[in-house]
């Protein structure tokens, strides 16, 4: 019999303000995750400029590629497939890496895989629990996306809960710009949150009617605006860490209870998250005494794999790369993307 | 020596290769559409398409030159990604072609003067003038992001025939012909040779090459001749607020 050969993907991300390239080894070992961040350069404006991120993504690619094949130990011949996000993302940062992406996959003579970028995240659970397969829930939560997932199988997707409004990551981000944190506000609001006390303001907690998993945070992003300005007129100081940690416990709180809800619908034990404000600590927590109490097994990946990273791209091509998906020449960068879309 | 030329900085695809053996030179294929259809669905498929129909196998191939700006933003960074892929699959070094003297060399051998023009928007062309002098193309005012009143006061200056193509044309013709130069010997080049022509990428790029102009594609990025929207005003920003405190 022959021996089963290794499966080994090339991965390129480039949707938002992280230049990355991986390589995966049958879709659960990461040989490499190299990732060149622009967050430096965006925290000058206040936020990721499309136009510079995409100038940054060009001028770093080969090196964050040739860096990624180099720590693998492998050469381009050996690599089975090249997969890159082609949605959702802004669309001049994401047509570089596609780009990119076909040009190698072509001159090399290779199978082309674009990968849904929320797919990817997903994955990213998938690289250090190796146990977990469909099907399982997962909430995934990022500057710019707030979903509630049914995972049914591989690269099979029901969207069970969507945000209305803002994502959480944004919510994040406007809430730090406010209260003097700057950007990105994902990780200074955990942090100064630790300080604060999360009972010290009462922000709502928004429910979407008739749609039991759905969110919206516009309401208490507006909340703790208000908040500051009732403040600011009435002459009185206001407390940075306590508006801090109440915000996160807020927006924590609906995250959890909506997930709460959705394993108990759905029936399935087994619960993960995802994205960027996956790291956020206190969601974490939050949501692993939730799970811990409901005999839920909580799945969540590392701080680097939940911001934006190739390797999470690589592990989700490789499920795609199985499933038989091949992209042509003629794959196109898609900013509004959806999940499960081909 | 054998070059594979690429340009998608403005409306117009291209792909081509081009061919030289001493004194000889002549382009095997050329691949031109000038569509509304995105290059990051067509580039790569005409590429695929010129491989097929002349055999053509990429190791076989010295360098990639790409149309390297100015031009549209999106559009520029498209080739580039393309050609650095290329570039660094195959192992073959890249030749950043200015954009428009690769359009001035479309006009090879003219004794009046070149003056590639493309529409860049907020009131500006990016544009640079050009002559040919014992065979070779000669650039006169390197390219730049101008007005075109400000280009045609320059033009006048040489008291030369000028010749105009590129996208800037339908745009400013009237204004060049009946204000800006009248009573000056102006032509416009024809539908054949005034917009961005791959082979002329490809044939520029023998020259550089020939010449040691080129470079890694992990190295090559084009040149926007602008900055973004962003920094620009960044940089307004910080020059109102250091003039107000002084």
């Amino acid at each position: 019999m022959d021996e089963k050969k290794d499966i080994l993907i090339l991965a390129i991300e480039s949707s938002c303000d992280e230049t990355a390239a991986a390589v995966v080894k049958n879709g659960r070992e990461v040989l490499s995750n190299v990732i060149s961040s622009q967050i430096a350069l965006h925290t000058l404006y206040g936020g990721v400029v499309p136009e510079i991120a995409s100038r940054k993504h060009i001028e770093k690619i080969n090196q964050v590629i040739e860096a990624a094949l180099a720590e693998a130990g492998v050469t381009l011949g050996e690599i089975d497939a090249v997969g890159v996000t082609y949605g959702p993302g802004l669309v001049g940062a994401l047509l570089v890496g596609v780009a990119e992406a076909k040009a190698i996959a072509y001159a090399a003579k290779k199978p082309l895989v674009g990968v849904h970028h929320i797919e990817g995240h997903i994955a990213a659970n998938y690289i250090e629990h190796k146990e977990l397969e469909p099907p399982f829930l997962c909430l995934v939560v990022s500057g710019g996306h707030t979903h509630l997932v049914c995972v049914k199988d591989y690269g099979k997707f029901e969207i069970i809960g969507r945000t209305r409004d803002d994502a959480a990551g944004e919510a994040f981000d406007k809430v730090a710009r406010a209260i003097g944190l700057g950007y990105p506000g994902g990780p200074k609001i955990d942090k100064v949150s630790k300080s604060g006390n999360p009972d010290a303001i009462a922000f709502p907690r928004a429910h979407v009617e008739d749609a039991p998993y759905d969110f919206s945070f516009s309401g208490v992003k507006s909340a703790v605006l208000n908040y500051i300005n009732g403040c600011n007129m009435k002459g009185e100081s206001w407390n940075q860490a306590d508006i801090a940690a109440s915000f996160q416990k807020a927006v924590t709180d609906v995250l959890v209870e909506n997930a709460m809800h959705a394993v108990r619908e759905y029936g399935i034990d087994k619960f993960a998250i995802a994205g960027g404000v996956a790291s956020n600590s206190a969601l974490r927590d939050a949501m692993k005494k939730a799970c811990e109490n409901k005999g839920v097994h909580f799945y969540y990946p590392s701080p680097i794999f939940c911001t934006d990273n190739a390797a999470m791209i690589g592990v989700a091509a490789y499920y795609e790369y199985l499933n038989g998906t091949r992209h042509g020449w003629e794959l196109n960068a898609v900013p509004n993307l959806k999940l499960g879309e081909r | 020596m054998r070059i594979l030329a690429l340009d998608s900085s403005g409306l117009v695809a291209g792909v081509a290769v081009v061919e030289s053996e001493g004194e000889e030179e002549q382009t095997v294929a050329e691949y031109t559409v000038n569509y509304k259809k995105t290059h990051s669905q067509t580039l790569l498929p005409m590429l695929d398409e010129v491989v097929k129909m002349i055999n053509l196998d990429l190791d076989e191939i010295d360098a990639i030159a790409v149309a390297g700006g100015p031009g549209s933003f999106t559009g520029l960074r498209i080739g580039s990604a393309t050609a650095k892929g290329l570039g660094f699959a195959l192992g073959k070094p890249l030749i950043h072609i200015p954009t428009l003297e690769g359009l001035a060399f479309n006009l090879w051998g003219t004794d009046q003067l070149v003056c590639p023009i493309m529409d860049a928007r907020r009131g500006q062309v990016y544009t640079g003038i050009y002559e040919f002098k014992d065979g070779a193309l000669k650039v006169l005012e390197d390219q730049m992001a101008v007005g075109i009143e400000e280009l045609g006061g320059r033009l006048k200056e040489y008291g030369r025939p000028v010749i105009f193509l590129g996208d800037g044309v339908p745009v400013h013709r009237q204004a060049l012909t009946e204000k800006i130069m009248a009573g000056c010997a102006v032509s416009f080049a024809p539908a054949n040779m005034n917009r961005q022509r791959a082979a002329s990428i490809g044939s520029l790029g023998i020259r550089y090459y020939l010449a040691g102009r080129t470079e890694t594609a992990a190295a090559h990025q084009p040149d926007y001749l602008r900055v973004s929207q962003a920094e620009r005003e960044r940089a307004e920003r910080e020059r109102v607020a250091s003039r107000e405190h002084v």
